[in-house]
């Protein structure tokens, strides 16, 4: 029995038995509906096994989603706890444990998922690749994010989760103050995650430098492009410094070693800076990707090219370098003096200037244009405005003195909220939206979706402004409770309801892509938005081979130029295709990663070691392996076109 | 529109809001600290609001002006690269804006850091607090006072205090009087405040630190230099002394209300030194503090 | 498979070349990954809790062996890639097998190293200077370690498959990595043991 009670949740209520009564029968269900309508093989051959980045970056996004479910369900629980001066819905454990799978789940699963998914998708169609760098590289990222992601959610349901905040600072997230298993969780699910992400950053680096259509000059890369490639740059440069600090949290955890403990010389302060110095750039990580999007889809639904391209190029690099040099302004007041803090808070604020440089460029595409107001341009109209005001908060933020008052505040909540929610999610649902149809061969409802739009803005407003007046008023972060003398129940009761708008707008969203599978047309061509990158110019949905001709380009936006220059896109006559095989390696390896990482967690170091020979024996298999992958003929290219298209290339 | 008209509206009643009836805590300064920090946060608030402006009225135009059912249908937008004297713009006026803010914060943040103006005269009182989960303990080593969870300060004093901690990291906040900074193990931070008008007032941590944080807050009573002579004579008339043992069992984690003692615990339990590697240049006491770096 | 015979063998085919790139971007990562861990050091070196300090540790002699090892085995490894390109495949194999012998000397002798340092009263609990030491060494000492069973493989196909673009492409590509092992290890000799000894 002993051995069974490490798998224990430490706080159970009801509400987590019922929870995981319901995880289980889902699980069951799904099992068994996949067993009853004989998909195993399916599932295995076209998804499993898969090293398709179309299909890699479906996986990514459905993912993405399930984890926007599962971190936006969190989010609720706090706003409801918080909604009243001494709710008792949840005690101060629950909480704490909520408001950490939250952010964490969001930033981590949800967030990193979607960008990669998008990036996944359109990146290799943008640039008239057939494929990533490295296919199987490739799926072993997803699949290594996948497990992450699982392995972090189980948690919930065996052990317990961590509570010490997205941020696990020591010594609150060290042995002698979170004794439970929970942090273990966290060091290592996300140290799985972040290796599939570093290895993702690498293959996109690859893929975009050496992989594009000739005649795409850098210079000429549709923007979206330009952001993956600095964003992987980014990842490839921040997430090693992550893989340190979790593994040093790791070893303070499980080997009981004084990185960042209280005695024996460990430095708490050292986990802060290494994790910011991952940490900012990891929010222009997730921003970059989704400034990308922002420039396809405003170009497209103003009807013109992008203002100012070279300006907008120069401001990416700026951000991502001036990202390496602001991390201490995530802690001000630690107490480093007024000279450290002056220098971190010029360079801060100093961001504020490429990125104005982008809002004002997007303003400036959208005049003389042709604006049409479909959801993905409502999502970057709505952007705007949300985001110019998260942005100008934190230029406040960025005032060192200022931040003092602020700092671990519900402004500085609302602050990043009001960034990353219109600065990622917004641009993820626009992005999702504006390729859904290349994924999927159908469009998502407008009148829906537009509904969808205004409850998660107007909800964005509701719930993240009145966190700026609580803050001022001084209602700490990370609270699960305040008094009614305290006078923060108004703002909190407000932010609530926005909360239920977000939810009402996610829902809407699960709908539309219910509604419209069920009764949109799938007879939509190949450019159902008249828009102006390669990815348009091929089939819809996408064949596995992408292009059946390789594209050669001359321009930045080489669709728009041959449907209305009449350039040509496509010259040379179809031939043998040649694609990389399935494999199955990359999701049996990072099943041993999962119960490696399980066996860490609770220090089964049977569980490790067997695993720890798995993973190695599919690295010799791999290092062994002959496969030169396999041709696609090109009568099967011609007849596939054929019966998608008409018109033969 | 009527985005445009919810967040205007909202801003309109957050500006009400900050200059109506109950004033929030931070815009509501009872030392000078606390009044510069807030003469900051107005600046840069008025300064940004100028750039929102611009942004929201760019882009109503945009939207109004450029709308595909505003334009003829055979109308065709043009091709445009940019303008480098536009894009000049757009870089040089945040710019400038930068620079400002830049200004003010440099200034700012020294004399946040350094014994509020107006009061360098005179030698401030020193405090240590230092926190246990989930407590503040206020020594006062020249009165030989120590207390828990609340604070006697006198009026129109500077007052230092030296902040660490006994486990997680915490932040020492009382936001009417100034910024916060954290206390953490194994370094000591300083925080120069003074206070200006009499009165109870709240201060609390603000970094979380686990099970009882929401709770870790303490009671500051700002009184004039008589009363707080007599509040000092009347705690060593009345309060027991605090031993080591005493101290300890205080440590255990939990909320333990208000305590009171004579005596510190500095002296069988001291603090930790100034971190010198992590200090600006501008320390100049260091030298006092510093022993075996 | 296009192949390029203008150039050499391991960056003849787009994939070859597209590999090595991508090695580079993963040289880069772990350029990140080691600056981390020496920043972690630097900042960690003073503060022994009580314990050994890096002057009390260091020895001289097997500091010596470890970087005369080390130094010479990226030296045979570059004289193995250097007979790969001219085509000749014993000595290739050979010297490929000189280099992985002497990691496993400098192998062996981190290990014995390491449990001197035990010995001293120095292990991975003692002080955040020993494990951000152990932390740095063992890193290094893993990637070698791991360069060991790699090379291993890569040997046994380079006997049973002689030199193709893809066996060419590994050695090249084990080549860069044994290269960069050596720098990172002139990194951890000037700034870990000579800093520690002066």
């Amino acid at each position: 029995m002993e051995f069974f009670e490490q798998f224990a949740v430490p706080n159970p209520t009801p509400t987590i038995y019922l929870s995981m009564v319901a995880i289980g029968l889902t699980l069951i269900a799904v099992l068994a509906g996949i067993s009853y309508f004989k998909k195993w093989g399916y599932l295995w051959r076209e998804w499993l096994t898969t090293v398709d980045h179309k299909r890699i970056g479906i996986m990514y996004l459905i993912s993405a989603l399930l984890m926007l479910f599962r971190g936006g369900v969190d989010a609720l629980m706090m706003r409801a706890q918080t909604s009243r001066a001494g709710n008792e819905l949840l005690s101060s454990a629950e909480y704490n444990e909520i408001f950490t799978t939250h952010g964490v789940v969001m930033i981590f699963f949800m967030a990193m998922a979607f960008i990669t998914a998008l990036m996944n998708f359109v990146v290799p169609l943008q640039i008239g690749a057939r494929d990533v760098a490295y296919p199987r590289l490739n799926a072993l990222s997803f699949w290594l994010y996948f497990m992450g992601a699982m392995l972090f959610n189980l948690s919930f349901v065996i052990g317990g989760s961590p509570s010490s905040g997205w941020t696990s600072y020591f010594p609150l997230a060290g042995n002698e103050l979170s004794p439970h298993i929970g942090t273990n969780y966290y060091m290592i699910a996300l140290q799985i995650a972040g290796l599939g992400t570093l290895i993702t950053g690498i293959n996109f680096i690859v893929t975009i430098f050496k992989m594009r259509a000739p005649g795409m000059k850098l210079m000429k890369m549709p923007l979206f492009t330009w952001t993956a490639l600095i964003t992987n740059l980014l990842i490839t440069f921040a997430f090693p410094v992550l893989t340190v600090a979790l593994a040093m949290g790791t070893m303070d955890r499980l080997f009981g070693t004084h990185f960042f403990t209280m005695d024996n010389g460990g430095m708490a302060m050292l986990w802060a800076n290494f994790f910011w110095v991952w940490g900012h750039p990891e929010v222009y990580i997730l921003v970059l990707p989704a400034f990308g999007i922002y420039s396809e889809v405003i170009s497209t639904f103003s009807g013109r090219n992008l203002y100012g391209y070279t300006s907008m190029v120069v401001s990416i690099v700026v951000i991502s370098t001036l990202a390496f040099l602001v991390w201490v302004h995530h802690f001000f007041t630690m107490g480093q003096g007024a000279f450290v803090n002056s220098i971190f808070s010029i360079t801060t604020m100093a961001i504020a200037i490429p990125t104005g440089v982008k809002i004002f460029n997007w303003l400036f595409t959208m005049w003389r244009g042709k604006i049409r107001l479909t959801v993905p341009m409502l999502y970057s109209v709505g952007f705007i405005p949300i985001f110019t005001i998260g942005g100008v908060t934190g230029v406040m933020l960025g005032i060192a003195s200022a931040d003092y008052q602020y700092h671990n505040t519900m402004f500085l909540v609302a602050h990043f909220h009001l960034v990353i929610i219109p600065g990622v999610v917004f641009a993820m649902l626009a992005g999702m939206t504006y390729w859904w149809p290349k994924m999927f061969g159908f469009m998502l409802n407008e009148k829906i979706g537009k509904w969808a739009f205004w409850n998660i803005a107007i909800g964005t407003c509701l719930a993240f402004f009145p966190m700026f007046i609580a803050g001022l008023d001084g209602q700490a972060r990370r609270m699960y409770t305040y008094s009614e003398e305290a006078g923060f129940g108004i703002w909190n009761l407000l932010s609530f309801f926005g909360g239920l708008g977000l939810a009402m707008g996610f829902i809407l969203i699960v709908f539309n892509v219910y509604y419209s599978a069920r009764y949109a047309t799938r007879d939509i061509g190949d450019d159902p938005w008249d828009a102006r990158t390669l990815e348009w110019a091929t089939r819809t949905p996408v064949p596995e081979y992408n292009f059946a001709v390789q594209p050669v380009v001359d321009s930045r936006e080489p669709y728009w130029d041959a449907k209305h220059e009449g350039k040509t896109l496509f010259k040379d006559k179809i031939s043998d295709i040649h694609m990389p095989n399935n494999s199955g390696m990359p999701f049996i390896m990072c099943v041993f990663f999962f119960i490696f990482g399980f066996g860490l967690v609770f220090s089964l170091w049977s569980l490790v070691i067997v695993s720890s020979v798995g993973i190695a024996v599919c690295l010799f298999l791999r290092s062994f392996e002959q496969d030169d992958g396999r041709h696609i003929h090109a009568e099967d290219v011609q007849e596939t076109e054929r019966k998608m298209g008409g018109d033969d290339r | 529109m009527k985005k445009q008209w919810l967040f205007s509206g909202l801003l309109m009643s957050f500006l009400l809001f900050l200059g109506g009836c109950e004033p929030l805590a931070v815009f509501d300064p009872k030392g000078p600290q606390a009044a510069l920090l807030k003469d900051v946060i107005m600046i840069s608030i008025w300064t940004m609001l100028g750039v929102v402006v611009v942004v929201f009225a760019m882009l109503i135009y945009m939207l109004v002006k450029y709308r595909s059912s505003k334009t003829p249908a055979d109308y065709k937008p043009p091709i445009i690269e940019g303008n480098k004297w536009v894009e000049g713009l757009c870089v040089g006026i945040p710019v400038l804006i930068i620079v400002f803010l830049s200004i003010v914060s440099v200034q700012s943040t020294y004399e946040a850091e350094s014994v509020p103006e107006g009061y360098k005269d005179q030698e401030p009182m020193v405090i240590y607090a230092s926190s246990s989960n989930w407590k503040w303990h206020f020594s006062y080593p020249e009165q030989d006072i120590e207390t828990l969870n609340y604070l006697y300060l006198p009026k129109d004093r500077p007052i230092e205090f030296r902040l660490y901690s006994f486990d997680a990291i915490s932040s020492f906040w009382i936001p009417q009087l100034g910024g916060q900074k954290y206390a953490m193990t194994g370094m000591l931070t300083k925080l120069n405040v003074a206070a200006s008008e009499e009165g109870e007032i709240w201060g609390r941590n603000s970094n979380f630190s686990g099970e009882g944080f929401a709770e870790q807050t303490f009671n500051v009573n700002v009184v004039s230099q008589q009363e707080f002579d007599e509040w000092v004579t009347e705690v060593h008339n009345t309060a027991e002394p605090l031993d080591e043992e005493t101290f300890n069992e205080l440590l255990e984690p939990g909320h333990l209300g208000q305590k009171t003692f004579t005596g510190t615990h500095l002296s069988f339990n001291p603090a930790p030194e100034e971190h010198t590697e992590h200090q600006g240049e501008e320390h100049e006491d260091m030298n006092e503090e510093e022993m075996d770096h | 498979m296009n192949i390029d015979h203008s150039k050499p063998l391991e960056y003849s085919t787009e994939t070859n070349d597209m590999n090595i790139v991508g090695f580079w971007v993963f040289i880069g990562a772990e350029i990140a990954l080691f600056a981390t861990l020496f920043g972690a050091y630097f900042i960690l070196e003073g503060r022994t809790g009580g314990g050994p300090s890096a002057g009390h540790l260091f020895v001289i002699s097997t500091l010596m062996i470890q970087t005369f090892v080390l130094l010479t085995s990226s030296f045979t490894i570059g004289l193995a890639v250097n007979a790969m390109r001219l085509g000749r495949k014993g000595a290739t194999i050979g010297l490929f097998l000189i280099t992985l012998i002497l990691g496993l000397g400098f192998v062996g002798v981190e290990i014995y190293e390491f449990y001197e340092y035990v010995h001293e009263g120095l292990n991975l609990q003692t002080s955040a200077f020993s494990a951000a030491l152990f932390t740095l060494l063992g890193t290094h000492g893993a990637h070698v370690s791991f360069g060991l069973f790699w090379g291993v493989a890569i040997i046994i196909q380079l006997v049973k498959r002689g030199f193709t673009p893809a066996t060419a492409n590994k050695t090249f590509i084990f080549s860069l990595y044994w290269h960069f092992l050596d720098v990172v290890w002139i990194f951890i000799f000037s700034f870990v043991y000579l800093k520690g000894m002066m």
